[in-house]
């Protein structure tokens, strides 16, 4: 539709530099609006500039380990990631991550899109309802014997917090799992609907503790989508020096900007996105 | 009681070490890619990429021996896929560092949970040939 541009006639060090931009920007958007680089990073490879969702997928789940790592060690200092909480569920999404990988070989191009798109679109919308919380809710039993309760610095010193519903959110986090092994992504928004909404963990631990999360749920998937030849080092490059260096910078200048009307937008882009890409999946542009 | 729960994990000292383990991490893994891209843009900036249509890697990108056995050709697409291998490696050693960081608390339970998730990590990596 709208967004295809002529780019296939240039040479790799255009290539390189264009795709590097794009990066950028996206990493850059990712950190502003809290939501990650990750879902912008396939929809541009592929919708721009043509390149096989496959490539886009391993590309993709390259730079979602460099921004998460790079996030994560920041993150780890001021001691609001939980560690207990993430290995828990990461036994989901590792395993999940792992089955949407195999997953992914089997499904055409086509369909990968259409399912993308939808994530997309529920990134979008999940990024701007506020989340609701019942006024009561049952204890977990199991979250104070796996010891997951914990606390976290505030100015006004350590405030504790207690987990709920551990296995609605283990069961959430195995979806979020299989797409994050299945588009590429970060799945930060479906991790997110696991621990603050269902979960019950305070936004900042959970962020955190995500964030965590998602470089080794990339990692296992990276894995496999390696053995496939879907990493390939000429594009790889670019996205994850890219999505890097945008990633860096956004949190740096994260304080400075106000982040309700960058999500606004970055919401209105996304869904842009969504429709171009279910759009090219239903009409088998992507083959 | 509340320090203790604070920390949540272990030593603090074993905690910044593993964020330093991220930051250097990351640091090495991106100035491998950059020296492989350098490398590989100077020998084939010219020529025109064909990515439409998926062809795959060749078998030296697409298993970890053989990326780091063929390391030695320097090309520059050799050493960024080495590059994007110790990236992948930085999430899987610091699940490893962690499964250590449990023995230490004595705390049973998690040496068996990240355990677990070190096995996936490692089936991903090495597993299927």
């Amino acid at each position: 539709m709208f967004l295809s541009l002529q780019l296939a006639m240039n040479d790799y060090l255009v290539f390189a530099f264009l795709i590097f931009a794009g990066a950028l920007s996206a990493g850059l958007l990712g950190a502003l609006s809290g939501l990650g680089g990750g879902v912008i990073i396939v929809p541009l490879l592929t919708l721009v500039f043509h390149v096989d969702i496959h490539y886009a997928i391993g590309a993709s789940l390259i730079a979602v380990i460099a921004t998460s790592t790079g996030a994560a060690s920041a993150f780890v200092k001021e001691g609001y990631s939980n560690i207990r909480i993430a290995m828990f569920l990461e036994m989901a999404t590792t395993l999940g991550a792992i089955v949407g990988a195999f997953v992914a070989k089997d499904l055409s191009p086509s369909t990968i899109a259409i399912i993308f798109g939808c994530m997309l679109i529920y990134s979008s919308i999940a990024s701007l309802t506020e989340p609701k919380f019942p006024a009561e809710y049952k204890m977990s039993k199991l979250a104070a014997r796996l010891n997951m309760n914990g606390s976290y610095p505030t100015a006004d010193g350590p405030k504790e917090y207690k987990v709920y519903n551990i296995f609605g959110g283990f069961s959430v986090m195995t979806v979020a799992g299989v797409l994050s092994g299945l588009l590429g992504i970060g799945s930060g928004a479906v991790k997110v609907l696991a621990m603050d909404k269902i979960m019950k963990i305070p936004f900042k631990v959970s962020t955190a503790t995500s964030n965590f999360m998602i470089g080794v749920t990339a990692a296992a998937s990276a894995g496999i989508y390696l053995h496939r030849g879907y990493i390939d080092p000429a594009i790889s490059m670019s996205v994850m020096l890219g999505a890097l260096a945008g990633s860096i910078i956004g949190a740096r200048y994260m304080v400075k900007v106000k982040v309700k009307s960058l999500r606004y937008i970055f919401s209105v882009i996304i869904l842009a996105l969504a429709a171009e890409m279910i759009y090219n999946g239903l009409t088998h542009k992507f083959g | 009681m509340s320090i203790k729960k604070y920390v949540k994990w272990g030593d603090p000292d074993m905690e910044l070490l593993l964020s330093r383990i991220m930051r250097y991490g990351i640091v090495i893994a991106s100035v491998i890619v950059i020296i492989g891209c350098i490398t590989f843009l100077e020998a084939h900036g010219k020529d025109v990429p064909q990515y439409s249509h998926f062809t795959g890697e060749p078998p030296e990108f697409t298993n970890v021996w053989r990326i780091i056995s063929s390391l030695s050709s320097t090309s520059g697409r050799g050493l960024i896929e080495f590059g994007l291998l110790v990236l992948i490696a930085i999430p899987v050693l610091r699940v490893a560092f962690s499964i250590g960081s449990f023995i230490a608390e004595k705390d049973k339970t998690y040496v068996i949970i990240t355990s677990l998730v070190f096995i996936l990590l490692l089936f991903s990596l090495f597993g299927q040939q």
